[in-house]
């Protein structure tokens, strides 16, 4: 009886805490932060340096001036990267990639794990998937916090 | 008390600062040796559609009457004024009708020939060649009326977020003109150069192909050429420049 009763918890907090298989982790932000990595995936700052300077996936570069060598800035969209990770927490930093409206609601910025029931009309190929999935966030939110 | 008083200045600051901006053509936005290219009257890509547009205009249809014969052998006989109105509420159908529509009504009605499509190329290159016809003139789109249901209609749709990338054209167009993006400068999305040629895509593209492209790039799926939303978003997004000379064929990135 215990035993079946732990085991449905389980179920329930792997449920909440987990992504599913498109890779959405269902999060919640406390203030501007959203203090607990998303489906408790633990990031990868190298994965997350090529994820931000790719652009088919994060392409932060696209709006953001990033610290890294050899590549050119492609635009000013959103502020200089360098340093950010000084100047915020990781769960606000977590806040920002998943989104950004949050902190502003009339932001440019791309909602990479924006709650999917928020979305309209998201074509067929992208439909039910966040932009980013929970490990790819983890991924960039554990690099920009070595950005100091 | 200090307080109260300083948000009422400061939203008519804001108000202020958005009406003096004014609206700036997309090609104010342009690099110099892309502007020449438009500018040049044999150079500009968009031309070859004015050509095709100009080939049909002339061609006889099903009952052997061409375009050319009512409105003359150039469209000298159009009203250049006219054109520069479209979209406009046609009382009869009770619902505003593009340039191009109106093109292919003209051509169903007078030359009783099978309907042109309002995606294809000849329904383009028709729709290019009878704006070019207006470069120039003012866009003067009437927004009163019955026109104004659809040009609200518009207006939510440009500030509606679309996509998984889940930005609305206002996000990049109101608030970000003259600021860069992926290594190209935005601009306010004004209409006034369409039908178009695009440098990033090596084809003309008129309103609701390039609503098409730029909500594919949101990663959403886009309305139909020809459909009432694109029609309302096209309403909206020429009234919003009014003024603007219209520039057809305009080469933009």
């Amino acid at each position: 009886m215990a035993c079946a009763l732990f085991l449905l918890l389980a179920l329930a907090s792997s449920r909440f805490a987990g992504a599913d298989e498109a890779g959405y982790a269902s999060w919640r932000a406390r203030g501007f932060e959203i203090p607990e990595p998303l489906g408790g995936r633990k990031g990868d700052p190298a994965r997350g340096r090529a994820i931000a300077s790719d652009g088919a996936r994060g392409n932060c570069l696209a709006c953001h001036r990033l610290p890294l060598e050899g590549l050119e800035a492609q635009g000013d969209l959103g502020p200089p990267l360098a340093g950010i990770g000084a100047r915020q927490t990781v769960g606000m930093l977590r806040l920002h990639v998943v989104d950004q409206s949050r902190f502003n609601p009339d932001t440019v910025m791309p909602g990479f794990h924006r709650r999917p029931e928020r979305l309209h009309r998201v074509g067929k190929p992208w439909r039910g998937r966040p932009f980013l999935t929970a490990q790819q966030i983890e991924d960039v939110v554990a690099w920009l916090a070595t950005l100091k | 008390m200090m307080r109260w008083r300083f948000i009422p200045l400061t939203l008519l600051g804001i108000a202020l600062t958005a009406g003096a901006a004014g609206v700036r053509s997309g090609y104010e936005y342009l690099l110099p040796e892309t502007r020449a290219l438009q500018d040049d009257d044999f150079g500009n890509p968009g031309l070859a559609m004015v050509d095709e547009g100009r080939a049909l205009f002339q061609r006889a249809g099903a009952n052997g009457k061409a375009c050319a014969d009512c409105h003359g052998t150039g469209g000298e006989r159009l009203d250049v004024h006219a054109i520069a109105r479209y979209p406009v509420f046609d009382q009869e159908r009770k619902r505003p009708i593009t340039l191009r529509e109106r093109i292919r009504l003209c051509r169903s009605e007078k030359q009783a020939g099978p309907a042109l499509s309002y995606a294809g190329r000849k329904a383009l290159a028709l729709e290019t060649f009878v704006r070019h016809l207006a470069r120039g003139q003012p866009v003067a789109v009437e927004i009163g009326g019955p026109m104004a249901a659809h040009y609200e209609a518009g207006r939510k749709l440009f500030h509606t977020r679309w996509g998984q990338v889940d930005i609305a054209c206002h996000q990049c167009h109101d608030n970000h003109a003259g600021q860069h993006f992926r290594g190209q400068t935005l601009t306010q999305g004004q209409t006034n150069g369409l039908p178009a040629y695009r440098l990033a895509t090596g084809e003309v593209a008129g309103a609701h192909e390039r609503f098409r492209q730029c909500m594919h790039k949101l990663r959403a799926e886009p309305f139909a050429i020809g459909s009432p939303e694109f029609i309302d978003l096209e309403v909206y997004a020429n009234a919003r420049g009014n003024g603007l000379p219209i520039e057809t064929p305009g080469v933009r990135y």
